[in-house]
C-alpha cells in the first residue's frame, strides 16, 4: 500500500494548495491608511497621557507621557510596514497566510496609535479602561461558553440572550427577597436551565428548527421580563428589586501588581467563577469523558450512536449545562455591575455572545478572549466619549458592532462549525 | 461461538424488510451474504448489532437468547461491525475514535489517552497493521481509516465481525489486503459476516454464501458456484452480465478538455491540468476512486463548478464560463452521480421529472401554462420506451425503486437531439436487471454517433462499456487506456501508477 501511494505521488502529484487568502492583508491595509490618515491629513497636536497607577498598587507606576503628533506619525508608519510585510507573507511566505503573530502585534499597535491621536491634551486610564472591558466581558464570557458547550453537542444555543435576561431577572428576584446574593445565583441558574430545556424539549424532541426556536424564545422572555418588570418589581422596588451585590473580593498579594492586579484580582466571586468556568470548560471538552463524547455527539451523532451513547440524552442535558453557564452571566448584571434589573437589560449582549462563539471558533478559551475583545470595543466607545473624542459619538456606538461583524466574517478564517451543530439526530 | 438469527423480520410502515430471514454464522469462517441493493442487507445487520430492533425473531449466541436494545448491547455481547460509511469523528484522532464510548479514564473522568494510544498500538501489532494513534482520522487514506473502524471493533473484544459493503471505497489494492485481513481474522477464529453485492470479492473469500433477495433468503451457495448462478439467485432471473456492444466507429473529436482545472472553497485543485478528448461514437469512460475529481470534472463541463480554469469544447464552442441552462441547450445530456439529490424532484411526478429540464417554452409550455396534454403524451412514451416500471405517470419518483428512477433521469437525458452526452455512476444503486437496461441505451447512444463521458467507479462496469478508459487519481489523468486494458493494470492506475510504471 505504502509502496504504491509513493509512486502515485511521483506520477500524478498530489494536489497543489496554492490558494493564497489576500482578506487579512487587505483589511490591514485599510486600518494602514486610516492611521496614515490621522497622522498626516488630520494630525494633532499637544500630549496625551496614560494613566497606569490606581489606588492599592504596590508600586505607583508615573503616567505615561507622550507628544501626540510624532507617535501618531512613527506609530502610522509602523503600521504601514507591518501591512507591507502581510502581503510578503502571503505572495512568498511558506505558508501563504499572514501569521497570528503579526495581526495581534498590528491590532494593538493600531489601537495604540487611535488611542494616542484621540486622547491629545487628555488622559486615558489604562487600568479604568480594562477593568471596564473585563466588566462588560464576563456575562459575554459566560454566554459564549454556553454557546460553546450547546454547539458542542450539536445544538446552536441561540437563547443565550434569553438565559442571560431571565437569569438577569431572576438573580435579582431571588436575591432580593432573601437577600443572599448566593441564592440569587443559584436562582439564574436555574433560569437559564428553564430557559435551556424549553429549547431543548422543542430543538431535540420535536425537531423544530433550532434557530427559530431560540429566537422565539428570546422575543418570550424580554416580553415575560418586561411584563413582571412593570407589573411586579417596580411595585416594591425595595422587596423584589434591590439583591445585594457580591462584594469585591481583593486577593491579598496578586492584587497589589500595577496594572494586572486592579483588572484581574480585585473582582466579584462571580468574575472568579468566570475563571475557573472558561479552564473547567476547556479541560472538560478536550481531556474528560463527558467532553469526548460531546465532540462526538456534535460532530457525527450516527458514530456516537455505535459505540452506545445515547445521542438525544447527551444533548439534552448538556443543552441544560450550557443555560445553567449562560444563566450565571446574567446574575452578574443584577448581583455584580448593575445592582438591580432593567427592562431588556441585556440588550443584544446574548447574540454578541453568539459572534464570540464563532470568532473563537468553537474553542471555550479563544471564544473566552473574543468576548473580551467585543467588552473592550463597547467600554472604549463609552471612554471615548467621556474623555471627548473628536469623532462622532454616534459614530463610536457603532463599534462593538462593528467589530463584532469584521471579526466573525473577515478575521475569524476558515472557521468550522462542529459538523452536526444545528441538526436534529433521527435514526432512520 | 455461534451467532443465530431465527426468523428475524422488520417492517418498515408497509415496506417488509426483512421477512423471516434466518442465518448462522461460526467462528472461524467467512460468511458473505450477498444481494442487490436494497434486498435487506444492511437492514438485517443493523438489528443484529442493536441498531434497529427486529418485529418478530430472535438472536441466539451459543444458544442464548439475545436482547439488545442499542449498539452498546451488542458490542458487549460480542458483535462489531464495520460500516460502510466509516463510523468515524474526523476529527478526532485514531485513539480518540478508539476509546469513544468505552473511555480508559484516571479517575474523575480524565481521559487516559496514553492506555487509549497503547491499546491502538497493541492491536494494530497483533495484525501487522501500521496505524499513528495520534493520526486525525480525517486526514488519513480511507483504506487506513478502514482498518482504524476495525481496530476499533477489535478493540472491544468482538468475536463476531460485520463487514458492510467493506469494498465500494477502496482501490483495488486496497481491496485485495482487507481480503488478506480477513483472512487472518479467521484464522484467528473471528467469525466473518461480508454483505457485498460484488459477485468476485465473493468468489475470492466466501467459506459459505447466503443470497438474499427482496427481504428473503433465497438460497445458499458454495464458494465454487459460478458468476452466473449466482447473479440469478441475486436477482431472480437469468441476467446478461456481458454488454454486447459492436466495435466503436469513430468519428470526429467532439468534445476537448484542454488543461482544464477547478478549484475547490478551499482554494485547493480538486482537478489538475486534465487534457482529454472524445469523439464521436465512443465511450471514454473516466474510472477512478470515489473522490479523486471525477464529480467535479463532469460538474466542470455542466458549468456547475464555479472556479474553472482552461478550456472545454464541444464542437468547436467554448462551454466554460457559460450557464448550465446554455450548456443544455447546446446538447449535453447529463445523467448526475447522485439522482436523489441532482437528478430529480423526489415529490414530483413521473411526468413532472421528465420535462424539468424543457420549462422554457413549447412543447410543454406556452404562455407561460404548462401543456398537459403534451406532457401526458411525452411521458406515456417514455415510460414505455424506458421500461419504467410505475402505476403511471403520475407516481411520484421518489417512491420508485432505485433503478426505476435512474430510468426516468436517463428518459429525459437521452430524450432530446444530443452532441454530447455524461452518464455519472450511471448504475449506482441500481438492481442488476435495470443496469442490462441502462448499459444498453448507453451503447445505443454512443452508436448513433454522439461522444458518450460514462463516469464510474465500479471497475466491472467502466471493462463492459468503455473504447477508452481514462483513469483519475488526486484530480488528475493517469493515464488513458485502451478499452480492453487489463484489470490489475486499471487497478494500479487507480492507486497513481502510470501505465508505462505499471508495464515495466
Amino acid at each position: 500500500m505504502s509502496g504504491v501511494s509513493d509512486t502515485a505521488t511521483k506520477t500524478v502529484g498530489a494536489r497543489k494548495a496554492v490558494s493564497r487568502d489576500r482578506k487579512a492583508p487587505i483589511v490591514l491595509d485599510t486600518f494602514a491608511v486610516i492611521a496614515l490618515v490621522l497622522g498626516f491629513a488630520v494630525p494633532r497636536t499637544g500630549t496625551s497621557t496614560f494613566g497606569l497607577a490606581t489606588r492599592g498598587d504596590l508600586v505607583a507606576l508615573p503616567p505615561l507621557a507622550v507628544p501626540t503628533g510624532g507617535t501618531v506619525t512613527a506609530l502610522a508608519l509602523v503600521l504601514a510596514g507591518l501591512a507591507v510585510a502581510a502581503h510578503v507573507y502571503v505572495l512568498f511566505g511558506a505558508a501563504r497566510r499572514v501569521p497570528i503573530w503579526l495581526i495581534a502585534g498590528f491590532a494593538v499597535v493600531f489601537l495604540v496609535a487611535f488611542l494616542t491621536w484621540a486622547s491629545a491634551g487628555r488622559t486615558v486610564p489604562v487600568p479604568g479602561l480594562l477593568i471596564g472591558s473585563l466588566a462588560l466581558g464576563t456575562p459575554l464570557i459566560f454566554g459564549a461558553l454556553g454557546g460553546v458547550i450547546g454547539e458542542r453537542a450539536g445544538v446552536v444555543n441561540v437563547a443565550i440572550e434569553g438565559q442571560l435576561l431571565l437569569g438577569a431577572f431572576s438573580a435579582a428576584v431571588v436575591g432580593s427577597v432573601t437577600r443572599q446574593p448566593v441564592l440569587g445565583l443559584v436562582a439564574a441558574m436555574a433560569a437559564g436551565i428553564l430557559v435551556a430545556l424549553v429549547l431543548a424539549v422543542f430543538a431535540i424532541r420535536y425537531i423544530v428548527d433550532q434557530v427559530i426556536v431560540g429566537v422565539v424564545l428570546n422575543v418570550l422572555v424580554i416580553g415575560l421580563t418586561g411584563f413582571l418588570y412593570a407589573k411586579v418589581l417596580k411595585s416594591d422596588v425595595e422587596l423584589f428589586n434591590a439583591p445585594d451585590r457580591f462584594p469585591v473580593l481583593p486577593i491579598p498579594g496578586l492584587s497589589a501588581i500595577p496594572i494586572i492586579g486592579p483588572v484581574v484580582f480585585r473582582q466579584t466571586i462571580i468574575v472568579y467563577l468566570m475563571y475557573i468556568a472558561v479552564f473547567a470548560v476547556w479541560f472538560g471538552l478536550f481531556k474528560t469523558r463527558w467532553g469526548l463524547r460531546v465532540r462526538a455527539v456534535g460532530e457525527y451523532p450516527a458514530a456516537a450512536d455505535t459505540v452506545g451513547i445515547d445521542v438525544n440524552r447527551t444533548r439534552f442535558r448538556n443543552v441544560a449545562l450550557a443555560g445553567a453557564v449562560a444563566g450565571v452571566g446574567g446574575a452578574y448584571f443584577t448581583l455584580d455591575s448593575v445592582g438591580a434589573f432593567n427592562k431588556e437589560m441585556t440588550n443584544g449582549m446574548g447574540f454578541i455572545a453568539l459572534a464570540a462563539v464563532i470568532f473563537g471558533r468553537w474553542h471555550p478559551i479563544r471564544a473566552a478572549f473574543a468576548a473580551l475583545l467585543f467588552g473592550f470595543a463597547t467600554n472604549l466607545q463609552s471612554m471615548l466619549g467621556i474623555i471627548g473624542s473628536p469623532v462622532p459619538s454616534e459614530f463610536m456606538l457603532m463599534l462593538p458592532y462593528a467589530v463584532t461583524v469584521f471579526a466573525v466574517a473577515g478575521l475569524a478564517g476558515r472557521s468550522r462549525a462542529p459538523a452536526a451543530a444545528g441538526k436534529p439526530y433521527l435514526k432512520s | 461461538m455461534k451467532l443465530e438469527l431465527r426468523g428475524i423480520t422488520k417492517r418498515f410502515g408497509s415496506l417488509t424488510a426483512n421477512d423471516h430471514i434466518d442465518l448462522v454464522i461460526r467462528s472461524g469462517e467467512i460468511h458473505c451474504l450477498l444481494g442487490e441493493n436494497g434486498a435487506g442487507k444492511s437492514t438485517l445487520m443493523n438489528v443484529l448489532y442493536g441498531l434497529h430492533q427486529a418485529d418478530e425473531g430472535e438472536i441466539l449466541l451459543d444458544g442464548v437468547a439475545q436482547r439488545f436494545a442499542g449498539p452498546g448491547d451488542a458490542m458487549n455481547a460480542g458483535i462489531g461491525m464495520v460500516h460502510q460509511h466509516f463510523m468515524l469523528i474526523p476529527v478526532f484522532t485514531v485513539a480518540e475514535n478508539m476509546m469513544l464510548g468505552d473511555e480508559p479514564t484516571r479517575g474523575g473522568g480524565v481521559l487516559d489517552l496514553d492506555a487509549a494510544r497503547g491499546r491502538v498500538r497493541e492491536i494494530s501489532e497483533r495484525f501487522g497493521f501500521d496505524i499513528d494513534p495520534d493520526a486525525v482520522v480525517g486526514d488519513l487514506p480511507v483504506g487506513v481509516q478502514q482498518r482504524v473502524e476495525i481496530v476499533k471493533a477489535l478493540s472491544r473484544d468482538a468475536r463476531i465481525l460485520v463487514f458492510d459493503e467493506p469494498t465500494a471505497v477502496l482501490t483495488p489494492p486496497e481491496i485485495d489486503e482487507l481480503m488478506a485481513v480477513m483472512r487472518r481474522l479467521r484464522e484467528r477464529g473471528t467469525a466473518i459476516v461480508f454483505i457485498t453485492h460484488k459477485l468476485r470479492e465473493v468468489r475470492e473469500v466466501a467459506d459459505r454464501i447466503t443470497v438474499v433477495r427482496l427481504g428473503k433468503v433465497v438460497g445458499e451457495a458454495p464458494p465454487t458456484a459460478g458468476d452466473a448462478e449466482l447473479a440469478s439467485m441475486m436477482v431472480g432471473r437469468a441476467v446478461e452480465l456481458t454488454v454486447q456492444k459492436a466495435p466503436a466507429r469513430l468519428g470526429d473529436a467532439a468534445l476537448a478538455l484542454r488543461d482544464l482545472s477547478v478549484i475547490d472553497a478551499r482554494g485547493q485543485y480538486v482537478v489538475s491540468h486534465v487534457d482529454l478528448v472524445v469523439r464521436r461514437g465512443e465511450i471514454l469512460a473516466i474510472a477512478g476512486v470515489q473522490g479523486n475529481g471525477q464529480t467535479e470534472l463532469t460538474e466542470s463541463i455542466l458549468g456547475l463548478q464555479p472556479r474553472v480554469e482552461g478550456s472545454i469544447t464541444l464542437d468547436g464552442v467554448e462551454l466554460v464560463g457559460r450557464t448550465p441552462r446554455q450548456i443544455l441547450d447546446a446538447g449535453v445530456g447529463f445523467v448526475p452521480e447522485d439522482r436523489t439529490v441532482d437528478g430529480f424532484v423526489a415529490e414530483f411526478t413521473i411526468a413532472e421529472n421528465l420535462m424539468l429540464d424543457r420549462t422554457n417554452g413549447a412543447p410543454f409550455v406556452r404562455a407561460g401554462a404548462l401543456q398537459l396534454d403534451a406532457i401526458e403524451m411525452f411521458a406515456r412514451a417514455a415510460i414505455s420506451e424506458f421500461d419504467i416500471r410505475a402505476q403511471g405517470i403520475d407516481t411520484h419518483v421518489g417512491r420508485l425503486s432505485g433503478g426505476n428512477q435512474q430510468k426516468v433521469v436517463l428518459a429525459r437525458e437521452l430524450n432530446r437531439e444530443l452532441r454530447l452526452f455524461v452518464a455519472a455512476q450511471p448504475t449506482r444503486g441500481v438492481d442488476v436487471g435495470s443496469i442490462e437496461f441502462i448499459h444498453k441505451r448507453i451503447v445505443r447512444t454512443r452508436d448513433a454517433g454522439v461522444p458518450v463521458i460514462v463516469v464510474s467507479t465500479e471497475l466491472d462496469e467502466v471493462v463492459a462499456l468503455a473504447d477508452r478508459i481514462a483513469v483519475m487519481y488526486r484530480g488528475g489523468i493517469v493515464g488513458v487506456v485502451p478499452g480492453d486494458t487489463p484489470r490489475d493494470v486499471l487497478g494500479a492506475m487507480m492507486a497513481g501508477v502510470t501505465p508505462q510504471a505499471v508495464a515495466t
